[in-house]
């Protein structure tokens, strides 16, 4: 028994104490000395506030705005213990709709959105703008999207869309090496470049 | 699907096999301890545990020490579920986690599944993801890897009786392995985003004035070992697809390329350990050729997109994004879904239960094919030897010869326990989703209608008895009947599987090599390539095929037909 019990507890507990706090706290005190910036998240900080973090998105709903994918993630709803309403970019309980393909519910609410973005007829509205995305926290959305939205935002600032439009050609990340991934707009850096415009 | 995309998933899987060499190689000084100028260390740490690498377990003894290793570390992270509130690291001030959630997550961790009935930022405190599952993560692929040496040594020699020390192949795989790669791997993550502080979260004020509290922690090293040890377990609720879980497009090519590269590279190391490099070839082929397969198909299915929303009036430009991220794309997503189901990874890039029908069948359907394609670490290559034994015994029975493989001759005992190991994953799998489809107290858990309700709750079983851990994550799973049964299927998932796997080992070590006649069917080549794949295809098909064509075959059926729930 004890021929089992003595390597047994060992490597257990050993690896415990070595893979489970020794290492993620040497790799946290290098990340934190070497990229603290990255290490705490990307926070982005306006006149001394941090007005959210860069990897991250955030619900944004005036016409002044640039707005991101629709989030299906929700908060702990105060009126209604052990239930919960919805709260777009909870960054504290990331979710997605984990509605299936048949489902009415999301067809019902795709239709509205294309609706709502003013698709309804019209010109085929960009996926991921009546979609919900898979994080909650989508940063980005397609430049399609982006472009779409440019003379909205414009009349409601009282801003040349061209300037607008010049805007989001300038926020507009190609693929990652040329190759990998897919062409996006970051929704909060591109609403703080647009407050900078004066 | 698009010449851009094409080259992503070329460049990434290139990426995968070419790393798979060295790692192949450097897996077989592993198994055989040749450890060039870290061996006296290696020693040193040894013989301070009490083991003695040179003296060799029967099967039976690799076992129990393998059960004993893993009994330790369930209890272990039990407790450490159990107590979270009263213990330190805990910043978030969660409670303990509820008995049954705490077993249905202490099991998962263990048997490398990493199931998830919980969402990381909102249930778990720092010191349970760092030093409980975590800890579990390395532990359990350590494991898998240290089985799949015992195994491979059994074809190595004849008249064998010990199948080596399973402490000694744990702790090298650990230690020379698992946490160089991932300390390695972390800190990429955190430059390309992954945050790693022990802060619980940041708060920030929107431009729109809200106030957003955005969930922090020390996501990179479990991010690592997460990939490399096929364990699929997130640290936020939705895996990979969380932008501080998976930043980038760069990131998720990385991950793809660790949850891959062990598995397809065991293959490679097993024909180093064999003394012939040919077999191990061909078995990695079959699991190049069914991911390749297991892309292409996810790949046309999700960027052709859903006609329903088409049809609402949607630009098919990016396919079906309802449940996806921007950052990644359809062709990453893909690769994503086929490495990360065949491999028995189970972390996610897009979210499976929202993907179009048949999207959707095919990483069920690469989990049932009995996780080997190419399989989580270790598991995969006994696994797909498993069905290799398989494949010579229906040769041997269409020439009238006795099957052998790689000169061992395979005869009934090993026929009988080979059949009662691949008869595990169907038996678990359709028996409790079966059950669970008539229990209304199973039912209660299904939050749709129509077909697709089938297909959350078979993926569910086909997950945790495939070891897998991805999930169709509308089903409710968190329930005493959910939480249970899943934990039972995982359990015989990993260890009802194991124990005939090491048995005929046990067998098949104790017997002598035979040189190659000219009859012999030689274990490799295209001959032998396409005869394993069509057992796997042909054992796993008829076996699943009549609940497929129940679940997203129907529901790709009537969505064609317009119809919804």
């Amino acid at each position: 028994m004890a021929a089992i019990l003595r390597p047994t507890l060992t490597l257990v507990l050993g690896a415990t104490l070595l893979l489970g706090v020794a290492a993620p706290l040497a790799v946290t005190g290098l990340a934190q000395a070497v990229m603290p910036g990255r290490a705490n998240g990307g926070l982005i900080e306006r006149d001394g506030t941090v007005v959210g973090a860069g990897p991250i998105g955030q619900s944004f709903t005036g016409a002044r705005w640039f707005h991101g994918r629709p989030s299906a993630t929700t908060e702990s709803d105060p009126a209604h213990p052990g239930q919960t309403r919805a709260a777009p970019y909870n960054a504290s309980a990331s979710a997605a709709s984990q509605l299936g393909p048949t489902s009415k519910a999301l067809l019902d609410a795709v239709t509205e959105r294309v609706a709502a973005a003013g698709g309804a007829g019209g010109d085929p509205v960009p996926a991921d703008a009546a979609t919900a995305s898979g994080s909650g926290l989508d940063p980005h959305i397609s430049p399609a999207n982006a472009r779409r939205q440019v003379a909205r935002v414009a009349a409601a600032r009282g801003l040349d869309p061209a300037r607008v439009a010049a805007l989001v050609e300038a926020g507009t990340e190609g693929r990652e090496f040329g190759l990998l991934g897919e062409p996006r707009v970051n929704v909060l850096r591109l609403n703080l470049a647009l407050d900078a415009l004066r | 699907m698009t010449l851009v995309g094409w080259a992503q998933i070329a460049l990434v899987l290139g990426a995968v096999l070419a790393l798979a060499v060295p790692a192949g190689r450097w897996l077989a000084a592993l198994a055989t301890g040749r450890l060039g100028p870290l061996a006296r260390l290696d020693a040193a740490i040894l013989r301070a545990a009490g083991v003695d690498a040179a003296q060799g377990q029967d099967w039976r003894g690799y076992l129990l020490a393998m059960l004993a290793c893993n009994a330790a570390g369930f209890a272990l992270l039990y407790a450490i579920l159990r107590l979270q509130g009263v213990l330190p690291l805990n910043p978030q001030g969660f409670d303990g986690v509820p008995p049954w959630l705490a077993l249905n997550t202490a099991v998962s961790f263990v048997t490398n599944t990493n199931w998830q009935a919980y969402s990381g930022e909102a249930a778990m405190s720092h010191l349970s993801q760092m030093a409980g599952l975590a800890v579990q993560n390395f532990l359990s692929a350590a494991t898998g890897i240290a089985l799949a040496f015992a195994v491979s040594r059994a074809f190595a020699g004849g008249g064998l009786r010990a199948l080596g020390n399973f402490w000694a192949d744990a702790t090298r795989v650990t230690l020379w392995l698992l946490l160089p790669v991932s300390l390695v791997a972390a800190l990429a993550f955190v430059a390309m985003g992954v945050p790693q502080t022990l802060a619980a979260s940041a708060e920030a004020t929107t431009l729109e004035g809200a106030r957003q509290a955005i969930a922090l922690g020390p996501v990179a090293f479990q991010l690592a070992i997460k990939h490399l040890g096929t364990n699929g377990g997130g640290f936020f609720g939705v895996n990979s697809l969380h932008p501080y879980e998976g930043p980038s497009a760069l990131a998720t090519a990385l991950q793809i390329v660790l949850q891959a590269v062990i598995p397809f590279a065991l293959c490679l190391a097993f024909g180093r350990l064999v003394g012939d490099r040919r077999p191990g070839r061909a078995l990695l082929a079959v699991m190049v050729g069914f991911v390749l397969a297991g892309t292409l198909a996810v790949y046309a299915a999700e960027a052709a997109g859903n006609p329903l929303h088409l049809a609402a009036g949607l630009d098919p430009a990016l396919g079906n994004m309802e449940g996806k991220d921007v950052r990644f794309g359809q062709a990453l997503a893909a690769l994503f879904t086929a490495t990360t189901t065949g491999a028995s990874c189970g972390a996610v890039n897009a979210m499976f239960d929202s993907f179009t029908p048949l999207g959707g069948l095919v990483p069920l359907f690469l989990i049932q094919l009995g996780e080997v394609l190419p399989g989580g670490v270790g598991s995969g290559l006994y696994g797909m030897l498993v069905f290799a034994l398989l494949s010579v015994f229906v040769a041997g029975l269409m020439v009238g010869r006795t099957p052998e493989y790689l000169g061992k001759k395979v005869q009934a005992r090993e026929i009988k326990l080979a059949m009662l190991a691949v008869l595990v994953l169907p038996a678990t799998i359709l028996g409790l989703a079966a059950v669970s489809m008539v229990l209304p107290m199973a039912t209660a858990s299904i939050p749709g209608a129509g077909p697709h309700g089938l297909t959350e709750m078979l993926y569910a079983y086909s997950s945790a008895a495939g070891n897998n851990g991805s999930a169709f994550g509308g089903l409710a799973a968190d329930t005493p009947w959910l939480d249970g049964t899943l934990a039972l299927a995982m359990m015989l998932g990993r260890f009802a599987f194991v124990v005939p796997v090491l048995a005929i080992a046990g067998s098949l070590a104790a017997k002598p090599r035979m040189p190659e006649g000219p009859g012999t069917l030689p274990a490799h080549g295209p001959l032998f390539a396409g005869l394993l794949a069509g057992v796997i295809l042909i054992l796993g098909g008829l076996q699943f095929l009549p609940s497929l064509a129940l679940g997203p075959v129907a529901e790709h059926v009537v969505m064609r037909a317009g119809q919804t729930f």
